[in-house]
C-alpha cells in the first residue's frame, strides 16, 4: 500500500499528534522523575488544551487524509469527526479533574504515570476512531481504545472489584472484537475493499443481499454495539461500570460511547447511503431494513436499561443502567435515518456529556465523604451536604429530561425528529420510558431529602475545593435548558460527513 | 396604561425572592417567613393593579391584538435548517378574560397559603424556596401564550410540588408525592407529544413573508396556517387529530383530576401540609380546565365539537362519583378532596355546554371552587393543628367550643353546597343553565343536578357530626380562631359573599373572552370540518 501525499496530510492530524506526544512526554517524565508525580495532571491538561486548539482550527476543513490506491482514504477530517473530538476533549479535560479529586486514584500515587499514559492512549484511540474511514482503521483504533480501557478499569490493583471489572471487560471485549474482525474480513472477502466509501460505490453496482453479507454486517454491529453498550451486547456494562474507578466509569459512559456512536453513524451513512431525499432523509441500500433494526435495538435497550435500573441499590450501578437506557434514546435518533435525527443525536451528546459527568462527579465526591455508593446510605444527605445534594438532584432531573434543564432539550429534539418521521408509536414508547425512568432517579432524591438523616453523616463538614468544577458542569445544564441556540448551531454545523 | 412588563414581574417576582432567600442564613426563619408573605402580597397588589388597568371589552383568545399587557420577544431562533425552515420560539406573555381571573385567584390563594405556612417548623428555608418556585410556575402557566413556554412552566411546578408534599407532608407522604409526580408526568408527556405534533402541522407567516413552524398558540389556533401534510393538519386525510385531542385531554384531565385519573388527588391532599393542599385545590386543579379552554378548545375546535357529549359525561361522572365517595369518607381532608373531584365536574359540564352561560359558569366555578375549597382546607388545617385529628367521627359539639370557627365553616360549607347568596350558587346555576341550553347534553345536565343533592347531603351530615351534638371531654381545651387565622379567612369569606351577591364584575371581566371562545370553536370548527372533507 502506497500512501499518497503522506507529508502534506500530516497537517490534518495535529490534534492526534499532540495527544500522542503528550503521551510520550508523560511516559518519559514518569521514567525520569520517579518521585514527583504532581506535575502529571498539569502536563495532561496542557496537552488536552493544545489539542483542543488544533481541533478548533480544523473545523470547517473537511478533507481526507492518507489516501491510498486510486481514491481511498484512511481518515476523514470533517466537521462530524471534529465535533466528536471536541466532545472527547471536553470530557477528558473534566476526567483529569475527576482523577485529581478521586480518592481511589489518589491511593495509587506511584502509578500515576501509567494512569495518564493510558488515558491518553484511550484518547488517541477515540480520535482515530471518530475519523476512521476504513474498516482496518476502525478495528485498530477500537483496539487501542479497548486495551487502554481494560487496564484502566482494573487500575486499583488492591481493589477486588476493580480486578473483577477489568477481567470481565477483557473477556467480553475480546470476544466482541473477535466477532467484529471476522465480520470485517467477510465484508472484505465479498467486496474486495476495506474502505467505507469504496464499499459504498461497489454496493451501488452490485446488489449484495445474501445472508453472508447480512451476517457480516451484524457481526460488525456487534463489535460497535459492545462499545456503545446496546442490548444484547451490554452485559459487561453494569459490572464494569460498578467495578471500575469512578473517573474511568464516567469516561467510558460518555467519551467512549460518543466515539462508538460516531463510528456507527459513519459506518451506516457512508457504507449504505444511496441518496438523500429533499427533506434530508437518508435513502439506504435495501440490504437491511435499517430503520426497523435500529428501532428494535433501541427500544429493547432503553426499556431493559430502565427496567433494570429500577432494581438497583448502588447508585453507580444504577447510573450504568441509566447510561444503557440513554444509549437507547440516542440510537433512536439515528434510527430516524435523517439529518434531523442526526442533529438530535449530536445535541443529545453535548447535553449528555454535562449531565452524566456531573452525576458521576457528585457521586464520586459524595463517595469520598461517606465511603459508599449505596442509595440507602444517601438518606438525609440533603441536609448534611446541601450543595452536592442539590447539584446531584439537578443532574438527575436533567437525566429524566424535565424542563427547565438541558436534558429536556435533548429529549425534545429527539422527539421532534421522531414526530417529523411520523414514528409516533416509537415516540410514545420512548416517552413512557421517560416516565419509567423518573421512578428510579427520583428515588435518589427521595433518599436525599425525604428520609430522616442518617446519624453517621450528620457531622460531615464538606470543605472540598471541588465546588467550582461541579458548578462548571451544572451551569450548562441550566443555561442550555433555557437557551439552546449555541448547541443546536454547533450540532447543525457538524453534520457534514465526508465521503458521501 | 402600564408601561413596564407587569406580567413578567408578577411571574418572576417569586424567583427574585427565591434568590434573596437563598442567601439568608437558615436561622432567620422569622425573616424568611415574613419575606415570603411580603413577596406574595406584592404579587397580589400587582395583580389588582393589573385588573384596574384591564380593558374589559377586549376578548383575546385567538387574536393577539386584543390580548393585553403583551410581552413578546424572540427567545430561540435558529436559522438555516434547510429541512426545517427556521426554528423560532417566542417569549410571549399576554392576558385575556380567561387568564385574568386565574391570575387573581392564584395571587390570592398564594398570599393566603403563605400566611398559612407560618406554622411550618421543619427546614423552613427549603420550604419557602420551593413555595416560591411553585408560585412562579403557576403564574407562568396562566400568562404564557407560547406552547413551549407554557410547557416549561407546567413542568416547573412538578418538582417543587413533589418536595413540598414529600418533605413536609403527613405519614404516607413519600407514596403520595411519587404518585402525584408519576401521574402528572404521564400527563405532561402526552401534552409534549401533541405539542410537537402541532409544531409540525402549522406554519406561521412572518413579517417578511417567510413561513415557519411555530409553537405560538395563537398561530396554532389559526385554521389557515395548517400545512398540507402535517400529522395534525386537517388537510392531511390521514391526520391524527382525534388521537391527539384525546391525548392532550388526558394530559389536562389528570390535573383536573377527571375520573378515572383522579386517584392521586386524595393521597396528595391527605398527606400534603395545609398550605400546599390549599394551593393544590385552589390553583393546580384549575390548570387542567384552563389548559383545555386555552389550548384544546381553540386548537382542536372540530374535534371538540364532536366530543362535547363525552366531556359532559365525564363531568357528570365526576360530579356524582365524587359526591358519593365523599359521603363515605371518615377523614375530613379526604372528604374535601373528593368534594373537589365533584366540584371540578361542574367545570367540565359547563365547558361541555359550549355556550356563553356554560363557559362563564365554568370559569366562575373555577374561581369559586378555588376560594371555597382553599377555605375548607384551611379550616381542616385549623382543627388539625389543635386536635391533631381529622377523623370526622372523633369530633362532635364543636359549635359550643369554637363558635367563630363554626361560623366560618358553615359559610364555607354552604358556599360549597351552593346556597343562594354565596358564590358557589351563581357558578353552579350558570353551569346548569348552560347545560340545559345545549340540547345534546341536556339529559346529562339533568342527571348531574343529583350532585347538588348529594353535595348537600354529605356537607350537612358532616356539619352535623362535627359541630352539633355533645362535645367529647377531651376537646374542651380547644381554642377558637386566632388573629392569623382571621387574616386568612376574612378575605375569603368576603370574596365568597361578594361574588354570591354581586357576581357581575367577575362575569363582565370574562364575558367578551367567553363569547370569543364560543365563537372560535363554532366558526373554526366548521371551517376545519369543511377543509377536512375536501
Amino acid at each position: 500500500m502506497n500512501i499518497n501525499n503522506f507529508l502534506s496530510d500530516i497537517d490534518l492530524i495535529y490534534p492526534e499528534i499532540i495527544l500522542v506526544s503528550t503521551l510520550i512526554v508523560i511516559l518519559l517524565y514518569d521514567l525520569i522523575f520517579t518521585k514527583n508525580k504532581r506535575l502529571l495532571p498539569f502536563f495532561s491538561l496542557s496537552g488536552i488544551f493544545i489539542a483542543t486548539l488544533f481541533t478548533i482550527l480544523n473545523f470547517g476543513k473537511n478533507e481526507f487524509a492518507f489516501g491510498y490506491g486510486s481514491n481511498n482514504y484512511l481518515l476523514s477530517i470533517d466537521d462530524f469527526s471534529n465535533f466528536f473530538k471536541l466532545i472527547i476533549l471536553i470530557s477528558s479535560f473534566i476526567i483529569i479533574h475527576f482523577s485529581i479529586l478521586s480518592n481511589e486514584i489518589k491511593i495509587c500515587i506511584d502509578r500515576h504515570g501509567e494512569y495518564y499514559t493510558l488515558l491518553f492512549g484511550m484518547m488517541a484511540g477515540m480520535f482515530f476512531l471518530v475519523s476512521a474511514n476504513d474498516l482496518i482503521v476502525i478495528y485498530v483504533s477500537i483496539e487501542i481504545l479497548s486495551l487502554s480501557s481494560y487496564v484502566l478499569a482494573g487500575f486499583v490493583k488492591t481493589s477486588l472489584r476493580n480486578s473483577e471489572a477489568s477481567l470481565k471487560y477483557v473477556i467480553y471485549g475480546g470476544v466482541s472484537s473477535g466477532i467484529m474482525i471476522f465480520g470485517m474480513s467477510l465484508i472484505y472477502g465479498m467486496t474486495g475493499s476495506t474502505n467505507l466509501a469504496e464499499i459504498n460505490s461497489i454496493l451501488k453496482v452490485t446488489a449484495l443481499s445474501d445472508i453472508t453479507f447480512l451476517t457480516s454486517i451484524l457481526m460488525v454491529l456487534a463489535g460497535i454495539g459492545f462499545k456503545i453498550s446496546i442490548v444484547p451486547f451490554h452485559f459487561w456494562t453494569p459490572d464494569v461500570y460498578e467495578g471500575a474507578p469512578i473517573p474511568i466509569t464516567a469516561y467510558l459512559s460518555v467519551a467512549s460511547k460518543a466515539a462508538g456512536f460516531a463510528v456507527l453513524i459513519r459506518f451506516i451513512k457512508i457504507m449504505f447511503l444511496s441518496g438523500i431525499t429533499n427533506n434530508e432523509y437518508w435513502v439506504l441500500f435495501p440490504i437491511i431494513d435499517w430503520r426497523s433494526l435500529l428501532v428494535i435495538f433501541s427500544i429493547i435497550t432503553m426499556t431493559l436499561g430502565n427496567l433494570s435500573a429500577l432494581w438497583q441499590d448502588n447508585l453507580k450501578r444504577m447510573l450504568a443502567y441509566s447510561s444503557i437506557a440513554h444509549a437507547g434514546y440516542i440510537l433512536l435518533g439515528l434510527a430516524v435515518l435523517s439529518n434531523q435525527g442526526l442533529t438530535a443525536v449530536l445535541i443529545y451528546f453535548i447535553i449528555y456529556l454535562f449531565m452524566n459527568l456531573g452525576a458521576f462527579l457528585v457521586l464520586m465526591l459524595i463517595a469520598n465523604e461517606i465511603n459508599s455508593e449505596d442509595i440507602d446510605d444517601y438518606k438525609g444527605l440533603g441536609y448534611s451536604l446541601p450543595f452536592l445534594s442539590a447539584m446531584l438532584s439537578i443532574f438527575l432531573i436533567s437525566l429524566v429530561g424535565l424542563p427547565p434543564t438541558a436534558g429536556f432539550i435533548a429529549k425534545l429534539y429527539l422527539f421532534i425528529a421522531l414526530v417529523d418521521a411520523k414514528m409516533i408509536v416509537v415516540a410514545v414508547i420512548a416517552l413512557l420510558n421517560t416516565v419509567l425512568s423518573l421512578y428510579y432517579y427520583i428515588r435518589v432524591l427521595k433518599n436525599l431529602y425525604l428520609s430522616k438523616p442518617n446519624e453517621r453523616y450528620i457531622k460531615i463538614k464538606n470543605t472540598s475545593l471541588s465546588y467550582p468544577l461541579v458548578f462548571i458542569l451544572g451551569t450548562p445544564v441550566f443555561v442550555f435548558g433555557l437557551y439552546f441556540t449555541p448547541i443546536t448551531d454547533l450540532a447543525k454545523y457538524s453534520l457534514k460527513i465526508l465521503g458521501i | 396604561m402600564i408601561n413596564f412588563p407587569i406580567l413578567s414581574l408578577i411571574t418572576f417576582l417569586p424567583i427574585i425572592g427565591m434568590m434573596i432567600i437563598l442567601f439568608i442564613p437558615k436561622r432567620q426563619s422569622l425573616f424568611i417567613k415574613s419575606f415570603t408573605i411580603i413577596i406574595t402580597a406584592i404579587q397580589l397588589a400587582l395583580a389588582i393593579f393589573l385588573l384596574s388597568n384591564y380593558n374589559f371589552s377586549l376578548a383575546g383568545i385567538n387574536d393577539i391584538k386584543s390580548f393585553q399587557f403583551v410581552e413578546k420577544f424572540r427567545w430561540i431562533e435558529i436559522d438555516g435548517f434547510a429541512w426545517l425552515g427556521k426554528i423560532k420560539i417566542d417569549y410571549l406573555l399576554g392576558v385575556d378574560g380567561l387568564s385574568v381571573p386565574m391570575i387573581l385567584l392564584t395571587t390570592i390563594i398564594t398570599f393566603i397559603a403563605s400566611i398559612s405556612s407560618w406554622t411550618i417548623d421543619k427546614s423552613i428555608k427549603g420550604y419557602f424556596l420551593m413555595f416560591l418556585l411553585l408560585d412562579t410556575g403557576m403564574i407562568g402557566v396562566f400568562v404564557a401564550l407560547d406552547f413551549f413556554l407554557f410547557y416549561i412552566f407546567w413542568e416547573l411546578m412538578l418538582l417543587p410540588m413533589y418536595f413540598l408534599i414529600g418533605i413536609w407532608g403527613g405519614p404516607r407522604r413519600e407514596y403520595a408525592a411519587i404518585k402525584f409526580f408519576l401521574y402528572t408526568l404521564l400527563g405532561s408527556v402526552l401534552i409534549l407529544l401533541v405539542m410537537i405534533g402541532l409544531y409540525f402541522s402549522s406554519m406561521e407567516t412572518l413579517a417578511d413573508g417567510t413561513r415557519v413552524f411555530t409553537f405560538n398558540m395563537l398561530e396554532l389556533m389559526n385554521p389557515t396556517n395548517y400545512t398540507q401534510n402535517g400529522i395534525l393538519s386537517p388537510l392531511n386525510p390521514a391526520n391524527l387529530r382525534l388521537i391527539a385531542f384525546i391525548g392532550l385531554f388526558i394530559g389536562f384531565a389528570i390535573k383536573i383530576p377527571m375520573f378515572p385519573f383522579h386517584t392521586w388527588l386524595p393521597d396528595a391532599h391527605v398527606e400534603a401540609p395545609t398550605a400546599i393542599s390549599v394551593i393544590l385545590a385552589g390553583v393546580l386543579l384549575k390548570m387542567g380546565t384552563y389548559g383545555i379552554l386555552r389550548i384544546s378548545y381553540p386548537i382542536f375546535p372540530d374535534i371538540t365539537k364532536d366530543l362535547l357529549w363525552w366531556i359532559a359525561l365525564f363531568g357528570a361522572i365526576n360530579i356524582i362519583y365524587g359526591a358519593l365517595t365523599a359521603m363515605a369518607q371518615k377523614d375530613f381532608k379526604k372528604l374535601i378532596a373528593y368534594s373537589s373531584v365533584s366540584h371540578m365536574g361542574y367545570v367540565m359540564l359547563g365547558m361541555a355546554a359550549l355556550n356563553t352561560l356554560g363557559i362563564s359558569g365554568a370559569i366562575l366555578q373555577m374561581f369559586n371552587h378555588g376560594t371555597i375549597t382553599a377555605m375548607l382546607f384551611l379550616l381542616v388545617g385549623v382543627i388539625y393543628d389543635r386536635a391533631h385529628l381529622r377523623d370526622i367521627e372523633g369530633f362532635g359539639g364543636l359549635g359550643k367550643q369554637m363558635p367563630i370557627y363554626t361560623g366560618f365553616t358553615t359559610v364555607a360549607f354552604f358556599a360549597a353546597i351552593g346556597l343562594p347568596g354565596l358564590s358557589g350558587f351563581i357558578s353552579e346555576a350558570l353551569v346548569f343553565l348552560g347545560g340545559f341550553g345545549n340540547n345534546s347534553i341536556r339529559i346529562i345536565a339533568i342527571v348531574s343536578t343529583l350532585g347538588i343533592l348529594l353535595g348537600a347531603g354529605y356537607m350537612l351530615w358532616t356539619l352535623q357530626r362535627v359541630f352539633l351534638g355533645n362535645l367529647p371531654e377531651k376537646w374542651n381545651q380547644l381554642t377558637d380562631v386566632d388573629t392569623r387565622e382571621y387574616i386568612m379567612f376574612i378575605p375569603l369569606v368576603l370574596i365568597i359573599i361578594f361574588l354570591g351577591v354581586y357576581p357581575s364584575p367577575m362575569l363582565n371581566l370574562m364575558n367578551s373572552s367567553v363569547n370569543a371562545i364560543v365563537d372560535v370553536v363554532e366558526k373554526s370548527g366548521l371551517f376545519l370540518k369543511s377543509i377536512g372533507s375536501l
